[in-house]
């Protein structure tokens, strides 16, 4: 990859959207934790209302859960498609407009009723919806400012951001008219997954990244030690890429258990049901359903969320012990002035926060606020673990281009991520 | 003309007769064991508008029990007799929405019989949502585009109508996650709901021998089946539950 000009304020913009997308994820997570998903029952409109004009004075109970959740997702398309511009500069902007009239006219043809693209939503609504999001990416594609195109991969990960944020959208208001609760799961997994993608691009638009030089291991000596130094880096690099795929697992876990809206199968802790294995035959279950008082009237439990809990408590477990051995893993090959060892000890710091956040859960009869923080250091464990990776995988190859580009100058570099400890 | 008459007298004896042949059932229901706690309800009592509606802390009301260990809200159903919905004599059920709850919170309907939900809260609680959630397919089918409708204070009612029996089919309110109402649809017009002593009476049942059943949301979910013969007049049925 070349060496391009830091955009500083590109960068402060795609961390803004991250943190917006953060944001979302918290709200998303109160929607759950409150029951409110359905709390608006219909979408795009708002008990009939257009989404923005729904009245403040309705914002009421579920309903301003599930309402500033819409808004704010719609704030966070509009900031994905500032940035998609942004990253793709002027060349993007023919495709962008191109895009835009085409979602125009699909909105059209919806709004007119030639065809039905969700049967169960109000298709006046949908198609008036596809034409605002279709004109919001149009004039982003007329917008005159001349900015240089980002590097690869920047441009292409902007788009993929788009895409994704319209599906989620989608899925979003799939879930609420269809009244699937399985859809609720794909759109929190999908969060999670777009939330990583933003923090790579945050991470990939920073002034740390867009200079190979500091990133570049000690220059080897001879061809041996380059091999063993990379071999270390492969072992870090699957390390973290495994243990960041566990917590990927974890959380569409936790999605599944937050879905069944069965509230909490197991309500204590350490143990379950004053066992270390909770018994899951009929007659136990009925039991625990007998004598379980809920405020809020959750669909009974059944022996398969008493053991989805048991599983997400056990991989919580094994996520830790991972992530643990990835920090130990990395303070021993790098130093601790290493910046990966440093984002790998902030990494084992949120496991641990999260550990105790998933006790609280439970111990607090799944308090709204509790379980929402859960999900929201979830999100950041899981985004911690892809940028490890991230980095990981990328120092290699800058590396090597350092190499190249710089192959007559004799300094030894200064050292970066993967520079082995002194011995 | 002397042959319609007679028919016609007929008809009236007949009646007269099955009326005659017809008895109650009566009993109580008891609860044996400790019931669990109630809860209070933290988010209705701590709500900046729901709260004042209320003199008292509200409290879950999973088991009611009386004084006398009898247990309300238990439903007593005939079974085994044929199947017959509501006509359009059968008076309406009423279910309200005050003070940010369902009352009554335990209801029993026949198929085919209207239900009126009606929302009495003020307006300074804009709205409410009913959300029911059936499991028959038919009631399912039937509203699959009502599962959830808006009722704004001072609204028009809202009516359900529901063509396959089924127990404890839940209402919620997503705009108030406390809010719940369990109505169970049942396919014949025997059936009752027993009061805060836990007592009961199904009327007017014709001369015969059948299973009668009690259902309760928690100690009793999938019901205690008994039989019962009421072909020599009044019987009494008496259910004991437990809390184990």
């Amino acid at each position: 990859m070349n060496e391009m000009s830091h955009n500083r304020w590109l960068h402060r913009f795609a961390v803004l959207t991250a943190l917006a997308t953060l944001g979302l994820i918290c709200i998303g997570g109160l929607v759950t934790s409150h029951e409110a998903g359905m709390s608006v029952p219909d979408w795009p409109n708002s008990y009939g209302y257009n989404m923005f004009l729904f009245p403040p004075s309705k914002w009421i109970g579920g309903i301003l859960y599930e309402h500033t959740h819409r808004l704010l997702a719609s704030t966070v398309g509009l900031l994905i498609v500032a940035l998609t511009r942004w990253l793709g500069g002027r060349e993007s902007r023919r495709t962008m407009a191109i895009v835009g009239a085409l979602e125009m006219v699909a909105g059209i043809v919806v709004m007119a009723g030639v065809i039905s693209f969700i049967p169960q939503a109000d298709q006046k609504a949908t198609g008036g919806f596809l034409m605002g999001i279709g004109g919001i990416i149009l004039l982003a594609g007329l917008v005159w400012f001349r900015n240089e195109r980002s590097a690869n991969p920047l441009p292409q990960l902007g788009w993929l951001a788009l895409a994704l944020v319209q599906v989620q959208g989608l899925l979003g208001g799939l879930r609420v008219v269809l009244f699937k609760n399985q859809i609720g799961i794909f759109h929190a997994a999908l969060a999670q997954l777009f939330f990583v993608l933003l923090c790579a691009i945050a991470l990939m638009t920073g002034k740390w990244w867009l200079k190979p030089e500091r990133r570049a291991p000690a220059r080897p000596e001879g061809a041996n030690q380059t091999k063993v130094k990379w071999a270390s880096g492969v072992l870090i690099r699957r390390l973290f890429i495994a243990t960041t795929a566990l917590i990927f697992l974890q959380l569409i876990l936790g999605a599944t258990m937050r879905h069944q809206h069965a509230g909490l199968s197991i309500r204590d802790f350490p143990l379950a049901y004053g066992k270390l294995w909770p018994a899951t035959d009929p007659a136990s279950i009925a039991h625990y359903n007998e004598h379980r008082v809920e405020i809020t009237d959750y669909n009974p439990i059944t022996a398969f969320q008493v053991q989805l809990q048991m599983v997400h408590r056990l991989v919580a477990l094994l996520i830790l012990l991972a992530v643990a051995f990835c920090a130990w893993k990395s303070w021993r090959k790098f130093s601790w002035r290493n910046p990966m060892t440093k984002v790998a000890a902030f990494w084992l710091g949120l496991i641990l926060c999260q550990v105790v956040l998933g006790a609280a859960t439970v111990l607090s009869g799944k308090a709204a606020d509790i379980a929402t923080a859960h999900v929201l250091v979830g999100a950041l464990s899981l985004a911690t673990g892809a940028i490890l990776s991230i980095i990981a995988f990328h120092s290699p190859m800058a590396a090597r281009q350092a190499a190249a580009l710089s192959r007559a100058e004799t300094q030894p570099s200064e050292g970066g991520a993967l520079a082995a400890r002194p011995t | 003309m002397k042959s319609s008459f007679a028919l016609l007298a007929a008809i009236g004896v007949a009646g007269l007769t099955q009326l005659a042949l017809a008895a109650d059932i009566t009993g109580t229901v008891t609860l044996n064991g400790t019931p669990p706690p109630e809860r209070e309800i933290t988010p209705l009592n701590n709500d900046p508008i729901c709260g004042k509606l209320h003199s008292q802390k509200v409290t879950t009301e999973f088991f009611v029990v009386g004084p006398n260990k009898g247990l309300a809200d238990c439903i007593v159903m005939l079974k085994g007799v044929p199947a017959k919905s509501a006509d359009a004599s059968t008076p309406p059920a009423v279910m309200d929405q005050k003070g940010c709850t369902y009352v009554p919170q335990i209801l029993a309907i026949q198929t085919g019989q209207k239900l009126i939900v009606k929302n009495s809260d003020p307006s300074t609680i804009p709205m409410h949502n009913v959300h029911i959630n059936p499991t028959a397919d038919a009631n399912k089918e039937a509203y699959a585009t009502k599962i959830s409708q808006p009722q704004m204070a001072g609204g028009a009612d809202l009516d359900y109508t529901f063509s396959a029996p089924e127990n404890f089919m839940k209402f919620n309110c997503d705009v108030h996650p406390w809010m719940f109402a369990w109505v169970t649809v049942v396919d014949n017009p025997y059936f009752a709901v027993t009061d805060k002593e836990g007592k009961f009476t199904i009327k007017n049942v014709p001369a015969g021998k059948y299973k009668i059943e009690c259902l309760h949301r928690k100690a009793a979910p999938t019901g205690v089946e008994k039989d019962v013969d009421v072909s020599g007049g009044n019987a009494n049925v008496d259910f004991t539950l437990e809390v184990k």
